[in-house]
């Protein structure tokens, strides 16, 4: 267990991470879920010791990593850039950690080689990372973090600067690999709810510098403990609108007044916010709504309304090209709806006993 | 139209390297000729146009009337190459510390120290002369070799530093971090990683270093009487009320020779690109 107590990190003036404390358990993929300036890379930052951290422990199964080196942790890192050794062979580049750990040559070659085979790149050993592709060259960069066996691999959105296809490829490849070893503690920063939820074992929401939850991503997704957490844990954006409860009404902010039992709970009288994913949204209904955007990505159609003053996000499981500026007819299903207290913090449905 | 085309680039690539080897030519051919053949007017052809002598090149080994130039071309050869290496030595740790870590010294911050060391080179050297010849006389190195070899240390170091510090910004920070997390401590990172990658800044340095320790007459004259003569101030010499020109252009062809084989050496360290395939 990788376990991570009240760390803080700043650099220069701009704070980065504020008393963060997670912990990492081995065997499983983790992922580190957050917009860009979350504090993702930071974290992995603070754990492969290239950041300095304010105060707080960084601890690998009870032992203390505050004072060693970067080169003195047992820890492999992939990086949004391919960084590769220019100088050396593809074959040389991922032998390299292990002739650093006086693996010998021939015995560092041969690991080399396996791993390279095992990243579809056996035929290329003799090239320079010049002379590989953007997708080999962060095959290679893999091959030289996996090829250590490192109790703990950082991947820092590995394959952001790929293209869309490689990328999938890519990442189920790697999800392959990496299942291959139990031991491992694999902690993978992204951005993409989606494919924070598919991919993790675990899932740490991180928000401005902070853990803000973590857990199964299913449980994470289902109920996300913030509206913060919603925002981050949502793709597309959850519609979060404010809501007054009072004598039997449920007053949704410049959108509708519906009666209190719509929401299928009982909520004492005052302010709450509505978490409702754009899914529950639906076409046809009372309310009206201008169309502001809209984005058809394979069988699916986002689209962002308008519906006085409040913005509102739909999801259809269909391609509907709605015309810009035209309004359509909405419904809101508020049977999946999440509700969150004048504070943002969740009110689950059904209150948890014990 | 290309065939048009890529004949006037010929052309002109020809016109050029005549007037580029026109002068090596006419200094080897100087190098033969005798007092008569010198003053009669253009000559070009030996033995068809002048009877070629070797009185020029004997004039440079003990020959009457010259001088010895063996001495003074180790001289020479010592303390270039000596001075040049530590220079290229201390230049490159220096610009490695300047490009990767974060200095203060009082006001001063990493710019401040970088441009202290080139300014070294923006006085004009008299400034140095007498400060140098009083610290080289404090220290009893006055017209010694280690004398020489320590002015040439501090002549030839900003070079390094000022080429080497460029070509270290130009190697990303990733690269050394990744050389940190595959197990290497700052000194292999240095040696193993950035260094190796930094090979044309080196090479440029080197022949930056080589050519003005080789070239330098000012400090060889200043800082030396009797005992140590290097090659530059020692043609001097040869200079008399008649001017040697068979001498003098013996004398150049050796002198150039040793800088005009390195520039052939190095060439192809130069045109290979660097970082290419470092970070993406």
């Amino acid at each position: 267990m990788l376990e991570l107590s009240n760390l803080s990190v700043s650099e220069g003036r701009a704070e980065h991470l504020f008393d963060v404390t997670v912990g990492f358990r081995k065997g499983r993929l983790t992922t580190l879920l957050g917009r860009t300036g979350a504090g993702k890379t930071t974290m992995m930052r603070a754990i492969a010791g290239l950041a300095e951290t304010d105060g707080g422990r960084i601890a690998l199964d009870g032992k203390d990593w505050s004072r060693l080196a970067p080169w003195q942790r047992p820890v492999a890192m992939v990086t949004q850039q391919f960084i590769n050794y220019p100088h050396l062979s593809v074959l040389d580049n991922v032998a390299f950690p292990l002739v650093r750990r006086n693996v010998l040559q021939d015995k560092a070659r041969e690991a080399a080689r396996d791993m390279l085979g095992r990243v579809g790149l056996g035929t290329m050993i003799d090239r320079r990372p010049s002379q590989l592709s953007g997708g080999q060259q962060q095959r290679v960069a893999i091959a030289r973090a996996l090829v250590k066996k490192a109790p703990v691999v950082l991947l820092d959105e590995p394959f952001v600067n790929l293209d869309y296809k490689l990328r999938e490829g890519l990442r189920e490849e790697l999800v392959d690999l990496l299942k291959a070893e139990r031991e491992t503690i694999v902690i993978y920063a992204s951005t993409d709810p989606r494919e924070a939820l598919q991919m993790g074992d675990d899932v740490i929401l991180m928000a401005e510098g902070r853990a803000i939850q973590s857990g199964e991503p299913q449980n994470v997704y289902a109920r996300p403990g913030t509206t913060r957490a919603a925002e981050v844990v949502s793709d597309p954006p959850i519609n979060l609108i404010g809501m007054e409860v009072s004598g039997g009404q449920l007053r949704l902010d410049r959108l509708a007044d519906l009666p209190a039992r719509a929401l299928g709970r009982d909520l004492p009288a005052g302010r709450y916010t509505l978490g409702l994913r754009a899914h529950s949204i639906r076409q046809g209904g009372d309310l009206s709504a201008r169309v502001s955007l809209t984005e058809v990505s394979g069988s699916e159609t986002v689209t962002h309304l308008q519906a006085a003053g409040q913005a509102l996000v739909m999801l259809e499981r269909t391609v509907t090209n709605h015309a810009l500026g035209t309004t359509i007819a909405l419904s809101l299903d508020l049977g999946e709806a999440l509700v969150f207290d004048a504070q943002g913090r969740l009110i689950e449905k059904e209150p948890v006993h014990g | 139209m290309r065939t048009f085309y890529l004949a006037l680039k010929y052309l002109a690539v020809l016109l050029w390297s005549a007037f580029v080897i026109f002068p090596f030519l006419w200094m080897i051919s100087t190098s033969f000729k005798t007092a008569n053949a010198v003053t009669a007017g253009a000559k070009w052809l030996p033995w068809l146009q002048f009877e070629p002598s070797l009185a020029g090149w004997r004039s440079l080994f003990g020959g009457v009337g010259g001088i010895n130039i063996l001495k003074p071309y180790a001289n020479s050869a010592i303390v270039t190459l000596s001075g040049s290496a530590i220079a290229l030595v201390l230049g490159t740790l220096a610009a490695y510390g300047l490009s990767r870590f974060t200095f203060k010294a009082g006001p001063l911050r990493n710019a401040d120290i970088t441009f202290f060391f080139i300014s070294q080179r923006i006085m004009p050297p008299i400034v140095l002369a007498i400060p140098f010849f009083l610290m080289l006389r404090f220290l009893g190195l006055l017209d010694t070799l280690p004398g020489l070899i320590l002015i040439y240390v501090a002549m030839l170091m900003p070079i390094a530093v000022w080429v080497m510090v460029d070509f270290f910004n130009s190697v990303p920070r990733g690269l050394d971090e990744m050389a940190w997390m595959d197990g290497c401590t700052p000194v292999t990172t240095f040696l193993r990683v950035i260094l190796p990658n930094a090979l044309p800044g080196l090479v440029v340095a080197a022949m930056f270093c080589l050519i003005f320790g080789w070239n330098d007459f000012f400090f060889a004259f200043t800082m030396t009487f009797t005992e140590v003569q290097l090659l530059p101030v020692s043609l001097v010499a040869l200079n008399s009320s008649v001017t040697p020109w068979w001498s003098l252009s013996a004398a150049a062809i050796v002198s150039v020779a040793p800088l005009a084989v390195l520039a052939f050496v190095v060439e192809r360290f130069l045109s290979r690109g660097g970082l290419a395939g470092a970070v993406r």
